[in-house]
């Protein structure tokens, strides 16, 4: 049997998620005697697969086709099911990204298997896979298990470790009927510049309602760009219409897990803390000594946010 | 007897606290500071049907319980204690006069503007020389063809200086004593009516507290309320009510101080440990929330009884002094929980110890609660 | 319009967790609400009812107390209730959830023509119902929804997406799951709120549906949950603004290596 990763990519690029559950997909496969494959869906990728060979696949899989242009889930998820329906994988990984939020329990459903999502640890012991996934937004962890034979989860982005090795990496086609695509996709919009996306970024800048207003997040990004950052927010400042709610970070906003996650402004309210709390590593800037925030910071700094992020900024480009 | 909430309680509770977190709270403490009338809030107020909750759904109120009153304005007050009065004494003294001693037309109109939030209403009973000693008020109301025609002026009027309608208490007969008292309601819009002087307080910043002025005010004769020489009842039925709603303001102000000093207690770490564990903050934290369950028990029970139209007077006086008194103990002890932090504005509990006092002297001060309490007791 | 929301009820997301001595999550004295992205979901039924006619069905699967949240939306202004409870659904999983309302809503309660659910529940934070449900009512899906027109038998639904949004556009019947910012949830009325206990709440077992037990067996098994290790304070830098800079570089630098 297998273990398969459903590749993400976008515009003719692979996420690096793909790489994250790849490199997951190959220490469950060697621990767990499988081997591991990669499905490739879109049109025109099929140029990728050579990427994916340097994680350690045994076989990519491509479905190249004009009617999978653009990503629709009940297209996708049909290709899926076909695809398990003739490999009978024993564990098929996907990113918990929007696109793999959307597609695996619709593929679930499809081979009527059981799915677990958002996971922050996969292990294979025992002859079974153990699954942990957050629940009550990180307040406490689930650790299930799943009934076989076919068994999904989703992997939160930025958590596993991107490790290259070597496998088989043979290229195969995977022919199947494409149903026609009940939604249309007629218009995407990115957000500019080119700041990286937020639940993909390794260090996340984030402000609130200590910024005292939208200019204070000019601040903010300029941190953000001495640093490559990503630009995130509290509610308040969302509420506040500071900020689009894309870039609200806690229970009901992303949740991230970044190596840096810089808190300017921001009290640490346990909302917020739900959505950065497994954060490698926390910098609150607060000017309240007993701000929440700073229970949790790995390093806090106590001080107007306003003096402090400029000297910041400079001392950041000293160092380039 | 039962302890437990009903369906709709449950619910009323669940709104007015999410209603009160996420619209009250963020402005009570501008509110506060700038003397502000939170407007928009009393706007939205009025659509939830919070302006109105035991008045009945024909004239436009919730048709809701006291005992969802007094949670309401609990939750209302827990985050702003000023909101609480204004809301307050719209129901309990503008709307439950008029539902108690209106005629069908006076619900009709007065009734269902106030209850729907459309209107705002006051009750002009305090004047310089009318304090506790109420009956003893000066202001005048002569029947003058079909128009009264009010001379005189009032103190201290919540809501004065906003309010469309004004449940008037006046003198119709001075021979008579309080006897010769009786009732109205006034338009505010009249031209014979000004506001006047407009107080600068302790607490409540964001309720207005107005000098009303009324001047050959002439109001047409069916806006009398209730009977001739019977005004002074109408006063004293609407403050019983009244005083359900200022202990649940009361309730709303103790519990406010109690969490946050709890919170606080839980987080400062004096002396290697959290203060909470010391043994000297547990006991006030232990007395402060077994005197807040005491009152809010018998606020709930005086609401219980108006709501079974049993006599309540006894029981409303009580749960307002047992509540006042512990929202000044609480505000006062959770400034001490708070240490030097308490007695900065960084932090509400100031605000809470300048609002609770309050709730200690009007509708009724604490010594006049302790008055209609003996009375009841010893009669 | 035949418009359904579907609904979970949730810990409030104030609640303390606690792991009992059976590894499981304990409920006790925990304060229950309507999973905060459903509440969108119901709302956004409630706004396409008053602009197109018809009645708005909320249905969940839940214990006894789940009456108290269709109750909440029934004071919202949705029409009438379902409540599909069942022993055997006492822990299900999404699986199991979604074929109990998949079958709600291809028998009894066919006929719609548009569900609503929020995006994901921020309990088991899965996100699954809303997409296994439309896949097993094979209905087209917008998922993590901002913005919705509904007009000529057709939606047009913004989507968040990782970095951006999309517009889909797609026939009805089809299945939208709320993401904040699609509306402003109304709270609901003290006159709602006395209505609501005369509208019709139904509750179903899975043998009223036509189901048993052994169709609703979970797949995913919660062996047990635990608490995460809890992050530590960890250093206060402090004095003037230059040297406590300097510092915080140095140790983003060199101790923990993240710049
Ligand atoms: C159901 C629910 C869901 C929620 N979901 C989320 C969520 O997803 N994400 C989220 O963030 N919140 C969420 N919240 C809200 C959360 O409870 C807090 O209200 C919010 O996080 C507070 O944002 P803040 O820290 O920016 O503001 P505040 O708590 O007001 O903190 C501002 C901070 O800035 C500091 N400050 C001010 N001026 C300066 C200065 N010059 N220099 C340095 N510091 C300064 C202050 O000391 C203070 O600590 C949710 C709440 C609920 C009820
Ligand atoms: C902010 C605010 C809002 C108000 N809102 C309204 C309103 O909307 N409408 C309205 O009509 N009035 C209102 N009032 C007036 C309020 O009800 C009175 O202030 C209150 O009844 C006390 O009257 P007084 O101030 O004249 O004090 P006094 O009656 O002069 O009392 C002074 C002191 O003597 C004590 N005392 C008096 N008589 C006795 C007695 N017989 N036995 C023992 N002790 C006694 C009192 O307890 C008090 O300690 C408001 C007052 C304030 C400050």
């Amino acid at each position: 049997m297998s273990i398969v990763v459903c590749a993400e990519q976008r515009d003719g690029s692979l996420r690096k998620i793909t790489f994250e559950a790849l490199s997951t997909g190959k220490r469950l496969a060697e621990a767990s005697g499988e081997t591991l494959k990669a499905l490739l869906i879109g049109n025109g990728i099929a140029g990728l697969a050579d990427e994916l060979k340097k994680y350690g696949v045994d076989e990519v899989a491509v479905v190249d086709n004009a009617a999978l242009g653009a990503y629709t889930a009940d297209a996708y998820a049909a290709v899926l099911a076909a695809y398990v329906a003739q490999e009978n994988p024993a564990l098929v990984l996907f990113g918990h990204s929007s696109f793999g939020k959307e597609l695996a329990p619709r593929a679930a459903a499809k081979v009527d298997c059981g799915l677990v999502s958002d996971c922050i640890d996969i292990n294979f012991a025992d002859g079974d896979y153990l699954f942990k996934h957050p629940v009550y937004a990180g307040k406490a962890i689930g650790n299930y298990k799943v009934a076989g034979p076919v068994r999904m989860a989703t992997l939160r982005p930025n958590v596993f470790p991107i490790v290259e090795s070597a496998g088989a990496g043979a290229v195969v086609n995977f022919a199947t009927d494409i149903p026609a695509a009940k939604v249309t996709v007629t218009g995407t919009m990115m957000a500019s510049g080119d700041r990286p996306e937020l639940t993909e970024a390794d260090i996340i800048c984030s402000g609130g309602r200590g910024l005292g207003g939208p200019e204070g997040f000019k601040l903010i990004e300029a941190l953000a760009d001495a640093l490559g950052a990503a630009v995130g927010s509290s509610r308040a400042a969302v509420d506040a219409g500071w900020r689009e709610h894309a870039a609200q970070v806690g229970q009901t906003g992303k949740v991230v897990s970044p190596n840096l996650y810089v808190a300017s402004g921001i009290s640490g309210a346990i909302q917020h803390l739900a959505g950065m709390g497994s954060s490698k590593v926390i910098v609150g800037i607060n000017k309240d000594g007993e701000a929440n925030i700073f229970n949790v910071a790995d390093y806090g700094v106590e001080g107007d946010l306003n003096k402090i992020i400029p000297a910041l900024i400079e001392k950041l480009k000293e160092l380039q | 007897m039962e302890f437990v909430y009903s369906d709709e309680e449950r619910m009323m509770l669940q709104m007015a606290r999410g209603f009160a977190e996420k619209e009250v709270k963020p402005i009570a403490k501008e509110v506060d500071k700038e003397h502000k009338f939170p407007a928009a809030n009393v706007k939205k107020m009025g659509e939830l049907g919070l302006m109105g909750v035991s008045v009945p759904v024909e004239y436009e109120g919730s048709g809701m319980s006291n005992i969802c009153y007094a949670i309401a304005i609990e939750e209302i007050s827990r985050q702003c204690a000023s909101t609480g009065v204004i809301m307050s004494v719209n129901n309990s003294l503008a709307c439950d006069p008029i539902k108690i001693f209106g005629t069908e037309a006076q619900k009709k109109k007065y009734l269902a503007d106030m209850a729907s939030g459309r209107k705002l209403g006051c009750l002009g009973l305090t004047e310089p020389n009318a304090g506790s000693d109420a009956a003893n008020l000066q202001t005048t109301a002569v029947l003058d063809g079909d128009e009264w025609v009010i001379n005189g002026r009032k103190i201290f009027i919540t809501n004065g200086n906003e309010a469309d309608y004004c449940v008037l208490i006046a003198s119709t007969d001075k021979t008579q004593g309080h006897r010769g008292i009786s009732a109205f309601i006034v338009e505010l819009d009249n031209p014979g009516f000004s506001v006047g002087t407009l107080e600068d307080k302790l607490g409540i910043r964001g309720s207005s507290t107005a000098e009303l002025v009324f001047e050959d005010c002439r109001i047409p004769k069916e806006n009398l309320l209730g009977e001739i020489g019977k005004g002074f009842k109408v006063a004293l039925t609407t403050l019983d009510g009244g005083r359900i709603g200022i202990a649940s303001q009361a309730l709303g102000i103790a519990r406010a101080a109690i969490e946050d000093a709890t919170a606080y207690a839980k987080e400062r770490v004096q002396f290697g440990k959290p203060i909470a564990q010391l043994q000297a903050i547990q006991w006030m934290l232990a007395d402060l929330s077994t005197h807040y369950e005491a009152a809010r028990l018998l606020t709930h029970r005086a609401a219980y009884l108006k709501d079974q139209g049993q006599p309540f007077g006894k029981e409303a006086a009580m749960a307002k002094l047992m509540a006042a008194e512990t929202a000044m103990k609480a505000a006062t002890q959770g400034i001490q929980i708070l240490g030097g932090y308490g007695y900065t504005t960084d932090y509400p509990l100031e605000r809470y110890f300048r609002d609770a006092k309050i709730t200690e002297i009007y509708e009724g001060t604490s010594e006049v609660m302790r008055l209609v309490i003996a009375t009841n007791v010893l009669k | 319009m035949k418009i359904v929301a579907c609904i979970k009820q949730t810990f409030d997301t104030e609640a303390k967790i606690v792991v009992g001595g059976n590894g499981q999550i304990s409920d006790e004295g925990v304060n229950l609400i309507v999973n905060p992205y459903d509440e969108f979901a119901v709302e956004e039924a409630i706004r396409t009812k008053e602009k197109n006619g018809g009645e708005v069905v909320v249905v969940t699967v839940g214990g006894d107390k789940a009456q108290e949240a269709l109750r909440y939306c029934l004071a919202m202004g949705a029409d009438r209730a379902v409540l599909i409870q069942d022993a055997a659904m006492v822990g299900a999983d999404s699986r199991a959830v979604s074929i109990a309302l998949a079958k709600l809503l291809s028998e009894k309660e066919a006929g719609y023509d548009i569900i609503f659910t929020g995006k994901e529940a921020v309990d088991d934070g899965a996100a699954q119902v809303p997409s296994r449900l439309a896949e097993k009512l094979d209905l087209a899906q917008a998922n993590v929804v901002t913005a919705l027109s509904l007009a000529d038998g057709k939606a047009t639904a913004t989507c968040e997406i990782d970095g951006g949004s999309e517009i889909l556009e797609m026939a009805l019947p089809a299945l939208i799951s709320a993401q904040k910012g699609l509306n402003e949830v109304r709270y609901p009325s003290l006159p709602g709120i006395m209505k609501a206990k005369r509208k019709p709440l139904e509750v179903l077992s899975l043998s009223d549906l036509g189901l048993s037990a052994d169709d609703v067996a979970s797949k995913v098994v919660l062996a047990a949950a635990e608490l995460p290790p809890a992050r530590k304070a960890g250093q206060r830098l402090t004095g003037e603004v230059d040297e406590v800079v300097a510092k915080l570089v140095k140790l983003l630098k060199e101790e923990a290596k993240v710049i």
